[in-house]
């Protein structure tokens, strides 16, 4: 087969599409205004920024006063969770609920706060990367003031129940945060009827820039600035406004939430036929629910080789994948995520992440599947891992 | 993470994958839980090193650097094999990404493994000569 260049790596980042960069490019050199200028250019901008705003808005169900422009999904998190902390300072709360497997920027979060005087409780989560909700009431004490638990998992896609989780919360008073990175525009969100209180997503997910992203926070929650100085958003966030970004934000997330069940509809028999095509090789398993996930990931362990040598040969191929070994985690250790639903380090190591968005053909699907296993095979040939296991012997 | 053209050009085009049937010493370092696991076949004939092999189970580094130190050692005496760094591998590698270093480590001690396994079978204390072989922190 010929040699493909495929983009399967959407849940990494996207290219920002030709509607978004068509909307931007005016705001870099003609319509360049301040958005905090009287005269017209400035005016001109301020009402794209708020036009843009209104569109982030509508695409959560949410009000356009409760959208705040942010420069991406982790700082989002950041003031969300540590904002939130502030505030419950005050009132003598330190407890806060997280789950075992969110990402980063909210684990990292939560950590820092934890060297603060605050306790955080981390929730487990199923083998199939789903969050009992029961859980979460368990885990809510006196003093909580704050529950964040991320809408999708970003390494294996499970989609958690968020609205039950939101309920759990309000029957106890407590603030829900979550972090919708990963499923803005790939699930159907709307924060009123599903009860989220404040929620972060992110651009470059969708389709615009990298460094522009949003949080939302309810009427009602009022929290600390975080950034000082100029009036930007309402006083909360000081510092010139990134027109062409939030532009480009509000371009994008109206395309992206504008026909998900189509979108869906397209990508998920693709990638089932992937899921269904690798778990043809032996030793392989799929990591988290295959229904409650977003519909364009896959996550499954290929034992017997090491994820980084495995991306390394697909890219060989021309194409782009992630994975949860530790050489790609930049630690020892392999993803927390892949642990945390119970794998084995060893297995953890040989995991492969395929995000996938309509663009990706049934030729592509065929041409993937027929690259795997012949990776596959070569790695597995020189592995001492598998001549190990295909003798029946320990490898740990 | 930068590789150069050379550890990419051992990663996938690696020389000495395989076994060896009737190798004289074998050596085996590492743990599939870190992620890495080196295999090292030797072939010693008069105290050359007529053949080395490997398997590996790991990054592309890892495998780069087995392979690099295959190529490295063949045709060698054992006093050279033994006088091999992992700093040789980095170098004939044109470098690694600071978190890849132990890698290279990693191939020094997969060949003293070996090595250590041939005096072992010849009825010699590998130890004054090899030293102590250094398995990966976990």
């Amino acid at each position: 087969m010929e040699k493909r260049f495929i983009y399967a790596d959407n849940a990494a980042t996207t290219a920002v599409s030709e509607e978004v960069l068509n909307a931007m490019l005016p705001h870099f050199r003609t319509a360049f205004g301040n958005a905090s200028s009287i005269y017209k250019l400035g005016r001109d901008a301020q009402r794209d920024v708020e036009d843009a705003r209104e569109k982030v808005a509508k695409a959560l169900g949410a009000e356009p006063k409760e959208i705040f422009f942010t420069s991406c999904g982790s700082e989002s998190d950041n003031w969300a969770i540590k904002g939130m902390a502030e505030n419950m300072a005050k009132k003598g709360k330190k407890h806060i609920i997280t789950s075992v497997f969110e990402h980063h920027a909210v684990l990292h979060t939560c950590e820092y706060l934890e060297k603060h005087g605050f306790e955080i409780t981390y929730v487990p989560v199923s083998d199939k990367g789903l969050i009992d909700p029961e859980d979460v009431r368990k885990a809510i004490r006196e003093d909580t003031g704050l529950v964040t638990i991320m809408y999708a998992n970003n390494e294996i896609g499970t989609i958690q129940p968020i609205e039950e989780i939101a309920a759990v919360c309000h029957e106890k008073g407590v603030v829900f945060h979550t972090d919708a990175v990963q499923a803005v525009g790939h699930v159907e969100i709307d924060v009123k009827k599903q009860g989220i209180d404040m929620l972060s997503l992110s651009g470059h997910k969708i389709h615009a820039q990298k460094g522009i992203g949003a949080l939302y926070v309810r009427k009602g929650i009022t929290l600390p600035n975080l950034i000082h100085g100029g009036a930007q958003e309402r006083n909360r966030r000081a510092g010139t406004e990134n027109v062409p970004a939030i532009v480009g934000l509000g371009v994008a997330i109206e395309a992206a939430t504008r026909n998900i069940a189509e979108k869906a509809a397209i990508i998920t028999p693709r990638r089932n036929r992937l899921i269904d095509g690798i778990l043809q090789l032996p030793y392989t398993r799929l990591n988290g629910d295959r229904d409650k996930r977003l519909p364009g990931n896959l996550n499954i362990s290929i034992e017997g080789i090491e994820g980084e040598s495995l991306l390394l040969m697909l890219d060989l191929n021309g194409i782009c994948a992630s994975s949860g070994s530790a050489c790609t985690s930049g630690s020892l250790d392999p993803s927390h995520v892949l642990l945390s639903i119970g794998l084995k380090h060893e297995v953890a190591h040989g995991s492969l992440r395929l995000s996938i968005e309509e663009d990706v053909t049934d030729e592509d699907i065929d041409y993937i599947l027929e690259v795997i296993p012949r990776v596959v095979d070569r790695l597995r040939s020189m592995s001492p891992v598998w001549e190990k296991m295909m003798k029946g012997e320990k490898y740990e | 993470m930068l590789y150069s053209e050379k550890v990419l050009d051992h990663f996938s085009n690696p020389r000495n994958v395989g076994e060896i049937e009737d190798a004289d010493g074998v050596g085996e370092i590492g743990n599939a839980k870190c992620g890495d696991i080196m295999k090292m076949y030797l072939k010693i004939d008069d105290g050359i090193i007529t053949d080395a092999k490997f398997k590996t189970f790991g990054c592309g580094a890892a495998v780069a650097t087995s392979s690099m130190a295959t190529e490295l050692i063949k045709g060698k005496s054992i006093d050279d094999a033994l006088k091999l760094t992992n700093q040789a591998v980095v170098e004939a590698l044109d470098g690694l990404p600071a978190v890849k270093i132990h890698c290279s480590v990693l191939a020094e001690q997969a060949v003293r493994s070996a090595l250590s396994d041939y005096y072992t079978r010849q009825g010699i204390d590998p130890l004054p000569i090899v030293g102590e072989i250094k398995e990966p922190e976990e």
